[in-house]
């Protein structure tokens, strides 16, 4: 900041008219109090870089941070890190057990492994019987070609990260009635599951702007339209209008269409509270003295908007929907495991689980359930994460 | 007290009549009805006997006429084709897929519904009270650190997944059916003590199933509150007055950390009644919940919508009573405005 500073303590005490002095020499703030330099660094940071030093003593959730950017790691890489396509069977495999890995064999040690499966028809209750077989050392590859498939559905390639040995079987998560891996279900699903939400929290972000956006600034009649239809929509159970609204997708649509009917639908019930939060936030910002001063300057209504009000409350947005993406992803899951939602050949985690449906078959076959891991790791890094965020971009903490 | 309650249900009346017409909107999405679509695959076997009795039916239920006035006729405030008769007139409608009036389908899993979301708020309401009491007094003892972290289980763990795990380990561990509202030796069998003690049994786990996100929530929330209010000065005087400790938690910051914490019941009651509907679905209880589903399934459109209607109405009337016992409590809001959230 440079200009001019008018020095009005050397004015005498006389009545005499003073005549207006001002200062030749370019202003200083730093001769009133010299600034260590990382006070300096402190004030001239910019707000997002002061949320990333607070967001960066919250230590739970940047590890939470941490595990969603791995976990996100499969949207784009499903095909190269899962040993088999999402759809492969193997139907000398049904519902075959998870094989666990090992690294000696006999006391020596060969790397990681699996013994390999022997399976016999049990007559008497109809179904496979897996075994063990101590003998047959299955040795993993790395960097191999394995399952053909076709990259983002467009190039052909066979590269996997790692793949079971040649004629051999790596089923860490088992399979399920069909024969198919489970652990690669679960690699695949995860481009579902937790794009779901993203997309979903971002029509929920636009809705939520707009509508908060009128109200807050207009307020009036706009306002109260829009407050009551915020109120009546966080009094209805989410759910049940969730499952009416996607049993209202046609059958017959193919399941990326599906995809993203589920994202607006789950988008479309979420927005009244963020929207809520935009209100109310516009409203205060409205009356802060720096809003004021640009009004009273003569700066009109969209250059306060985007300059002085939007930045104010951008950083609240962004940790308030980060917290309703569990919720989108916990609804996409239900649905799909109610058989309302997603359907094969399409993979999210709630089409893995509708397997899990019957509890008949999963207490004969547990690891049918195995979903349900990534699913509470990850909803509970969101929380993690959106309490950390939230408490950042929280100027009064 | 009188003028608020009054004025608190007049105000209900205008959401209502707006989350129906939301409603019957969202049944009438798909494309066609259930009778269309029948008709649909009758022409398609090439079968035609039964079209004119379809046809017929299309008309008693007033299908073909315009998107309002079925709305206003499933109402009651419209003429149908038998007059006035609605869901004021006290009509639920017909269930095509059961072929029976919907009041016969639904009617005798409505008061399990009821018992259930009961239990489940009565249930949030008892185990959180406490903890949360605990949690904010013993602030970071071990006690308030477990309880913390099995807190956030709670509320990572989607409740009809908990459901379903708790299905596995009990059938598991104690070969117990969990599923169903009742052992199954007493299905049909008359009302006695043992079966009265089973079905109260089988209520247990879908009570902790459906609350335990909301018990989570709630401790929480009254563990921050009692905490900002614990560090208060006023508390600090009231030491100093020689007030003893328990006497001083009772005497003033719980009763100010009282307040959010009815008033969050009422927001938390729409995630509970969406829970009972899916946690009813996996254990396989006899509410609304799987009719809901199969409904939706099959577009029995009346039957669909009467049960969301149902279930809105059932959030709606637990959110009353949740403001009507702060109105109880909080002077400042029965004799100023409404409740602020």
């Amino acid at each position: 900041m440079t200009g001019e500073r008018s020095d009005l303590t050397h004015a005498p005490a006389g009545k005499r008219e003073v005549e207006h002095y001002v200062d030749p020499q370019p202003f200083d703030p730093g001769s009133v109090e010299e600034l260590t330099p990382e006070q300096e660094r402190f004030y001239q940071a910019s707000q997002w870089q002061i949320m990333w030093w607070k967001f960066k003593r919250h230590k739970l959730a940047v590890w939470s941070g941490v595990v969603l950017i791995l976990f996100y790691l499969c949207v784009p890489f499903a095909e190269v890190i899962a040993p088999y396509t999402a759809n492969t069977r193997d139907s000398n495999h049904l519902y075959a057990p998870p094989q666990p890995l090992h690294l000696f064999h006999e006391g020596r040690f060969v790397g990681p492994f699996v013994y390999g499966m022997k399976s016999e028809l049990d007559m008497t209750n109809l179904k496979w019987v897996f075994s063990e077989d101590r003998t047959d050392v299955q040795p993993v590859r790395f960097f191999c070609s394995g399952d053909p498939y076709k990259f983002w559905g467009l190039l052909d390639a066979d590269f996997h990260l790692f793949c079971p040995a040649e004629g051999g079987t790596l089923f860490l998560l088992g399979t399920d009635r069909l024969g198919r891996d489970m652990l690669s279900g679960l690699i695949y699903g995860a481009r579902i599951s937790l794009t779901v939400g993203l997309v979903g929290v971002a029509i929920s972000i636009v809705l939520g702007l707009f509508f908060g956006g009128i109200a807050g600034y207009f307020g009036g009649i706009a306002d109260n339209v829009i407050q009551r239809i915020i109120e009546i929509m966080r009094s209805l159970p989410e759910l049940p209008l969730w499952m009416a609204l996607s049993a209202a997708l046609p059958v017959t649509w193919n399941p990326v269409w599906i995809y993203f009917g589920l994202t607006i639908i789950l988008g479309l019930l979420d927005w009244p509270g963020l929207a809520r939060a935009v209100r109310s936030k516009l409203l205060s910002l409205r009356e802060e003295e720096y809003a004021q001063a640009a009004v009273l300057m003569g700066a009109k209504p969209k250059r306060v908007i985007t300059r002085h009000l939007l930045p104010g409350f951008s950083s609240h947005v962004i940790a308030s929907a980060s917290l309703s993406i569990p919720s989108m992803i916990l609804g996409e899951t239900a649905l799909s495991f109610l058989n309302l939602g997603l359907r094969r050949p399409a993979v999210s985690w709630g089409v893995l689980l509708n397997e899990a449906q019957n509890i008949s078959v999963v207490t004969v076959y547990p690891w049918l359930m195995a979903p349900v891991i990534p699913i509470i790791i990850v909803v509970l890094a969101f929380n993690f994460l959106g309490d950390g965020l939230r408490d950042a971009a929280d100027p009064y903490k | 007290m009188l003028s608020y309650i009054i004025r608190r249900i007049l105000l209900m009346i205008p959401t209502m009549l707006a989350i129906s017409f939301l409603i019957f909107f969202i049944i009438e999405l798909p494309a066609g009805d259930y009778i269309t679509n029948q008709i649909a695959a009758l022409r398609a076997s090439g079968e035609t006997a039964s079209i004119a009795k379809l046809e017929f039916l299309r008309a008693e239920f007033a299908l073909d006429r315009p998107f309002f006035e079925r709305y206003l006729i499933w109402l009651g405030c419209w003429p149908g084709p038998n007059g006035f008769d609605g869901l004021i007139q006290g009509n639920w409608g017909w269930s095509f897929e059961f072929d029976r009036p919907v009041s016969e389908v639904v009617g005798p899993t409505l008061p399990l519904t009821i018992v259930l979301n009961f239990a489940t708020i009565l249930f949030v309401y008892i185990v959180s009270f406490p903890i949360g009491m605990y949690s904010a007094t013993r602030q970071y003892s071990w006690g308030d650190y477990g309880f913390t972290f099995l807190g956030y289980i709670g509320l990572a763990t989607p409740n009809f997944l908990l459901g379903l795990i708790l299905l596995y380990l009990f059938n598991r561990w104690f070969g117990l059916s969990v599923g169903g509202l009742m052992a199954p030796e007493y299905i049909d069998q008359p009302w006695s003590v043992d079966k009265a003690l089973s079905v109260l049994a089988h209520l247990i786990v879908p009570t902790i199933v459906i609350g335990t996100a909301g018990t989570a929530a709630m401790i929480r929330r009254l563990r921050a509150n009692l905490l900002d209010e614990l560090h208060k000065q006023y508390v600090t005087t009231g030491r100093a007055k020689g007030l003893t400790e328990g006497r001083l938690l009772y005497k003033y910051p719980l009763r100010m950390a009282l307040n959010p914490f009815i008033a969050d019941i009422g927001n938390l009651i729409p995630s509970l009644v969406s829970g009972s509907v899916i946690v009813s679905v996996v254990l396989n209880l006899p509410t609304v919940g799987p009719v809901l589903l199969s409904s939706l399934q099959s577009q029995d459109q009346f039957l669909a919508g009467f049960i969301l209607l149902f279930v809105a109405v059932l959030t709606l009337i637990g959110m009353l009573v949740s403001d009507l016992l702060l109105a109880v409590l909080d002077p400042r809001i029965r004799l100023g405005g409404r409740a602020t959230r």
